[in-house]
């Protein structure tokens, strides 16, 4: 491939922001929708700039960071453990799979008002929910991981000499990386939604939830929108984390 | 150690000539397996021969692989006994080879670090599994950066790299599952040098399982046909050709008459069945 070709092909996936926002200066430009409903993009992205940079979207943005982000750890430090235990003994886990199958299919929005009664209107609550949510993910995830580990890799450990505790520590635990990561990059997309969810229902007075909401009962639409594409980035940029730090410490996934 | 297996092994040692002994190396007794839906053997007996490199061959199912499956604890007998000069499995250091070297690897360590992951399993200090396989792939005259991780090595080269995985405990029997079989034919012929100058620098009993009866023949110093389920032995066919063997070996008349009768008496297998 010839360097043009390998600009224009790094270029490419622009292309569809670029016509998203031409399709919206037009609409804006032609007045289709009313541009109070509907601001232009200019306004839009400098409401996003100003409130990141100095107004009270960028508090609001690392509130939702850190709920999410702690949610998550709770759940990983509870599932993943909990999920190497229930994969090695594959009995062990068909005996509750039923379990997790059911509250991982339940909604954790339904859950709410059950967290409200243990744990009282506030930080405890959202994260509890989202880690709820997002630990049942990794949980099965992990479990499958081990219990798919290749047996091949499990019979040439064993037939090395090596005891059940080291095939444990040594095939099952790295084998099962690449699902554990699976569950780690859908299970924090899992809290995001829940932490944004609950900061606005759940008598919240910040993060990233509040905000639109508080936009839209204000009919600050530029806020809004600005909110919007604030949790819509977090969101992506969560995912890209999680994709690299599985790319440097799975190396091997795929492969 | 009890007293007797404490003598086997001295005398391993005490500059008695290796060549002379004549003893069996595996001694396999009335060895039994059964699958739900065939007896695959049935008071099975066989004696494997000590430093030979022998061939396992048969019809398609008739349990070639549940043979050294058993034979290395793989798999489970229903009854019988294996020993190896009269020791059990559990005392017998010995190397496994798999067909399916991509799962056989691990992928997460280094060529280097697979080599030398059975002494880490041994609590062999760093420093001398460093040296050990050095040794090993110096001995070998290897010429793979082993610090490559498997996945960037040709299939080739992975399978040499399971084969000294297998041979770094310096094991007593090595034991081949259709080694080559994932390989194309390429890699197969020059794999098949690699496995023969392995056992003609280090003499390791071998047990190779092989859906190829001219590979069969050609690394064999004798080639073990099976019959269908429930296998017995249908003859242990010796081939006596001097190693190294190469490319002319295989229009020699020995080679031709050797494999000629290999194939008739499978061919009389295959429609007994």
């Amino acid at each position: 491939m010839t360097g043009r070709q390998q600009i224009a092909r790094a270029l490419l996936p622009l292309v569809g922001v670029a016509m998203l926002l031409a399709v919206w200066t037009l609409v804006n430009g032609l007045k289709l929708v009313d541009p109070v409903l509907l601001p232009s993009p200019t306004e839009t992205f400098r409401t996003l700039w100003e409130g990141m940079t100095s107004g009270k979207l960028g508090v609001d943005f690392v509130k939702t960071v850190a709920r999410t982000i702690s949610s998550t750890a709770i759940a990983a430090v509870i599932a993943i453990p909990l999920g190497i235990l229930l994969g090695s003994s594959e009995k062990l886990y068909r005996s509750v799979e039923f379990l997790i199958d059911f509250f991982r299919s339940t909604p954790a929005s339904a859950m709410f008002p059950l967290f409200l009664v243990l744990f009282g209107v506030g930080d405890r609550t959202k994260i509890s929910v989202a880690a709820f949510g997002a630990g049942l993910v990794i949980l099965f995830n992990v479990a499958y991981g081990v219990m798919n580990a290749r047996k091949t890799r499990l019979l040439a450990a064993k037939v090395m000499g090596a005891s059940r505790t080291r095939v444990l520590f040594d095939v099952m635990l790295l084998e099962s990386l690449p699902q554990t990561f699976v569950g780690l990059r859908n299970g924090v997309s899992l809290a995001l939604v829940i932490i944004v969810v609950a900061e606005m229902f759940i008598g919240s007075t910040d993060g990233l939830g509040q905000r639109v909401f508080e936009a839209q009962q204000l009919f600050d639409m530029p806020g809004m929108y600005a909110a919007i594409f604030a949790a819509g980035a977090l969101g992506y940029a969560l995912n890209l984390l999680f994709l690299l730090i599985e790319r440097r410490f799975v190396h091997w996934a795929g492969r | 150690m009890t007293s007797a297996a404490a003598s086997v092994a001295s005398g391993l040692s005490s500059g008695f000539d290796e060549s002379r002994r004549t003893a069996p190396h595996v001694t396999i007794r009335g060895l039994s397996k059964r699958y739900p839906d065939a007896v695959i053997y049935d008071a099975f007996d066989f004696d494997i021969p000590r430093g030979k490199l022998i061939s396992v061959f048969g019809p398609n199912g008739c349990g070639k692989s549940t043979l050294i499956n058993m034979i290395a604890g793989l798999v489970p007998a229903d009854s019988g006994e294996v020993l190896f000069d009269g020791r059990p499995l559990s005392r017998v250091k010995f190397g496994y080879v798999f067909q399916n070297y991509r799962e056989a690897l691990f992928p997460w360590l280094p060529a280097f670090d697979n080599i030398a992951y059975p002494l880490k399993l041994m609590g062999v200090p760093k420093a001398e599994r460093k040296l050990r396989v050095e040794r090993l792939v110096a001995h070998l005259g290897v010429k793979i950066d082993l610090a490559l991780y498997p996945y960037y090595l040709s299939g080739g080269q992975q399978q040499l790299v399971s084969i000294m995985r297998a041979l770094i405990v310096e094991p007593e029997v090595l034991f081949l599952d259709e080694p080559f079989s994932a390989l194309d034919y390429e890699m197969t012929l020059f794999m098949r040098e690699q496995l023969q100058r392995v056992f003609m620098e280090t003499k390791t009993t071998t047990v190779l399982v092989s859906h190829d009866l001219e590979e069969a023949v050609y690394l064999s110093d004798y080639v073990l046909l099976l019959s269908r389920h429930p296998a017995r032995v249908v003859e242990f066919v010796p081939y006596d050709a001097p190693r190294p063997r190469t490319d002319k070996t295989m229009s020699e008349s020995s080679f031709v008459a050797t494999k000629a009768h290999c194939l008739k008496l499978f061919q009389h297998e295959v429609r007994r069945g």
